[in-house]
């Protein structure tokens, strides 16, 4: 089978091409660095299947990232590239191309974002542009699917150049001669967006651009996941759920293992869906009821953003903060996804280009940047009592992650390098793609999530029923009881922190702590071990030795945190 | 203006224009400018930079390249003649 790979710079519109070719749905949003791992899919070509990869964009075949490696390895194992082009940026996108056409590989060009040279006045001589290259360019526009067909067509008639290998600067004599042959483009004055666009990396302007655009996304974030739990999902699951539920109770003889195990605990005739701790109660309630909503709309308004291509100018106006901690301003990037899921806000680190950048970004993400699971929770639970104890939450690890992150910087071997990225022009999102792209995580959250915390629930009941914990909590009654300020019961909440931090925190709920306790509980269960999948991605992403030092980290500066709040609070 | 109108990036100000006359740095760094676009050679403007020693964002080709403090030290650019 065909091997076509789709090499480009980064936030050409690989990834949107790859969707179109394949009918395969992948992350598409408006800044470098979105494919940090490659994606395969199939398509058909001239009656035969196909296997074609997304590969991370790179600027060079020199690679000065990991995800610019990861592009280079692939490029070995291809029988086609189709080399994605910005068709507003030809001169850029040229260097790759010259050192392509170098290769003993078949290339054809996409010249993509075709649609947007005609309204910012660049003319392209496309039969010039195809005779100097010497191979199939084809115009199209991945977003809406325009030159698709052109482009699969024009796939066969592709050769090999193999032109003589020649030097970076004889590349760019070359780039800028034919530029000079097929590119005109006509002077004309700044839009409005061009405006906007500046004005969002000046420094007072976009102060407060950034503060509107966090403030309200945290506000149309809280409005959406609010709104869903209180007037859709949680009457929903009361009226048509919970008279099953009492119904499969009286079955089951209201008691016993069994019981227990689906329905949980039962008072009276009214069911506490947060407490019961039943498979079918809990385990379906803590998930769809209380986290979802707030996972929904997470991540439409961060598809809003990323989509508008405003999270780089974001880099820019926090660079100087994020060189305090170790990093530059693109950390941010990862830092914002991890407010979504650890998961995939380590995987985004590989955007950063050293291991130390990486394991400081990692660590502060695992350690300080509470998942929306477990904000959904602390928002559930610790919320009822006052908006002050949420407060509290926020504060605490937002302090911790700037602390940790100076402190790291200091021990840690090394320097922070220099930001240094393109600031992609803002877009207007389409629904389409940021629906698409918010389903496919939500998809991910379910797939994952659940399995996982009815497991728990599961494997939790039965070592309740046998009395397991009791043994432990009474060992660990010192360190939770002592230092924490906790009824020494919550340690099997922070235990299955381990595996879901949304349900551990739901265990709480029963031993009715007080708002002080719930914020220190919040901070220990964010701040300690990793869950379990953030667990084998940092032990992918930073090795065995990188893992036991964050997780060490981890657990002394949770009980460290936890123990100074008892006190000061 | 520093001598015969040069100037590195941070010393510009904000909507100057001028034409990048040298790259002060190793291979690693000018190859990574270069990728971007940023070349001896090339016409930039500047369009901000940040306060407490944060990068310069600049534009060059109609596109926006924001270059962190230290590394925008290191380019300098030979100013327009008003």
């Amino acid at each position: 089978m065909k091997k076509i790979l789709l090499v480009g710079n980064p936030n050409v519109g690989k990834s949107a091409l790859f969707s179109r070719l394949t009918g395969v749905r992948t992350t598409v949003s408006n800044y470098t660095g979105t494919t940090i791992s490659y994606t395969k899919g199939f398509m058909k070509l001239g009656g035969e299947k196909a296997e074609i990869i997304d590969v991370p964009g790179t600027y060079t075949l020199e690679p000065t990232s990991d995800a610019e490696r990861i592009a280079l390895k692939m490029l070995d194992e291809g029988d086609i590239v189709i080399n994605v082009v910005n068709a507003t940026n030809l001169e850029r996108s040229l260097y790759l191309t010259l050192q392509l056409l170098e290769k003993n590989i078949p290339v054809v060009i996409a010249l993509n974002i075709w649609d947007d040279t005609k309204h910012r006045g660049i003319h392209i001589d496309l039969e010039k542009l195809r005779d100097l290259l010497g191979v199939p360019t084809i115009p199209t526009v991945a977003l809406t699917g325009e030159g698709i067909k052109d482009l699969v067509e024009s796939i066969p008639e592709a050769l090999p150049k193999k032109n003589p290998q020649i030097t970076r600067d004889e590349r760019w004599v070359e780039i800028g001669s034919i530029i000079e042959q097929v590119q005109h483009i006509d002077r004309r004055h700044h839009r409005l967006s061009e405006k906007m666009q500046d004005a969002s990396v000046k420094p007072f302007s976009g102060a407060i651009i950034a503060a509107i655009v966090l403030v309200g996304s945290f506000f149309v974030i809280r409005f959406i996941g609010e709104g869903l739990i209180n007037y859709v999902l949680d009457p929903l699951f009361n009226r048509l759920w919970a008279p099953v539920i009492i119904k499969l109770s009286d079955i089951l003889g209201g008691g016993g293992v069994l019981h227990n195990i689906l329905v949980g605990k039962i008072y009276g005739d009214e069911i506490s869906f947060v407490e019961s701790f039943g498979i079918l109660s809990s385990g379906l309630y803590v998930p769809l009821v209380m986290v979802l909503p707030y996972i929904i709309s997470f991540y439409f308004v961060l598809g809003i953003l990323e989509d508008i291509g405003y999270l780089p100018r974001l880099a820019v106006l926090m660079d100087t903060i994020m060189h305090w901690l170790g990093l530059h301003g693109y950390a941010i990037i990862p830092t914002l996804l991890g407010l979504g899921c650890n998961v995939p806000a380590i995987l985004a680190t590989r955007i950063l280009e050293s291991n130390r950048e990486r394991f400081i970004a990692s660590t502060l993400v695992s350690i300080a940047v509470p998942c929306a699971a477990l904000q959904a929770m602390v928002f559930g639970l610790v919320g009822k009592h006052g908006g002050q104890y949420v407060a509290m939450v926020y504060g605490t690890l937002f302090i911790v992650w700037v602390l940790m992150g100076i402190i790291l910087n200091r021990f840690l071997k090394g320097f922070s390098p220099e930001l240094l990225i393109e600031i992609p022009p803002y877009r207007l999102p389409l629904l389409r793609t940021v629906l698409q792209k918010m389903w496919m995580r939500i998809r991910g959250f379910l797939a994952e999530a659940i399995p996982i915390i009815l497991g728990a629930i599961f494997v939790i009941n039965i070592l309740y029923s046998l009395g397991a914990f009791n043994g432990i909590a009474n060992v660990t009654a010192p360190i939770v009881t002592g230092v924490l300020g906790l009824p020494k019961e919550a340690v099997t909440s922070l235990i299955l922190g381990f595996l879901r931090k949304d349900v551990a925190l739901g265990m709480l709920a029963p031993l009715a702590l007080a708002p002080k306790q719930l914020v220190i509980a919040s901070v220990v269960l964010a701040m300690s071990f990793p869950c379990i999948a953030t667990f084998v991605v940092l032990l992918k992403e930073l090795g065995l030795y990188g893992l036991l030092k964050a997780t060490g980290i981890m657990i002394f500066s949770a009980l460290f945190v936890g123990g100074i709040l008892n006190l000061i609070l | 203006m520093g001598n015969n109108g040069l100037m590195n990036l941070t010393q510009m100000r904000s909507g100057q224009h001028g034409i990048v006359v040298d790259i002060q740095g190793g291979f690693g760094m000018t190859d990574r400018l270069n990728a971007l676009g940023v070349r001896t050679g090339k016409r930039i403007s500047k369009i901000s930079s940040m306060v407490g020693r944060g990068p310069v964002t600049i534009e060059l080709d109609r596109v926006q390249i924001a270059i962190g403090f230290n590394m925008a030290k290191r380019i300098v650019v030979e100013m327009d003649r008003l």
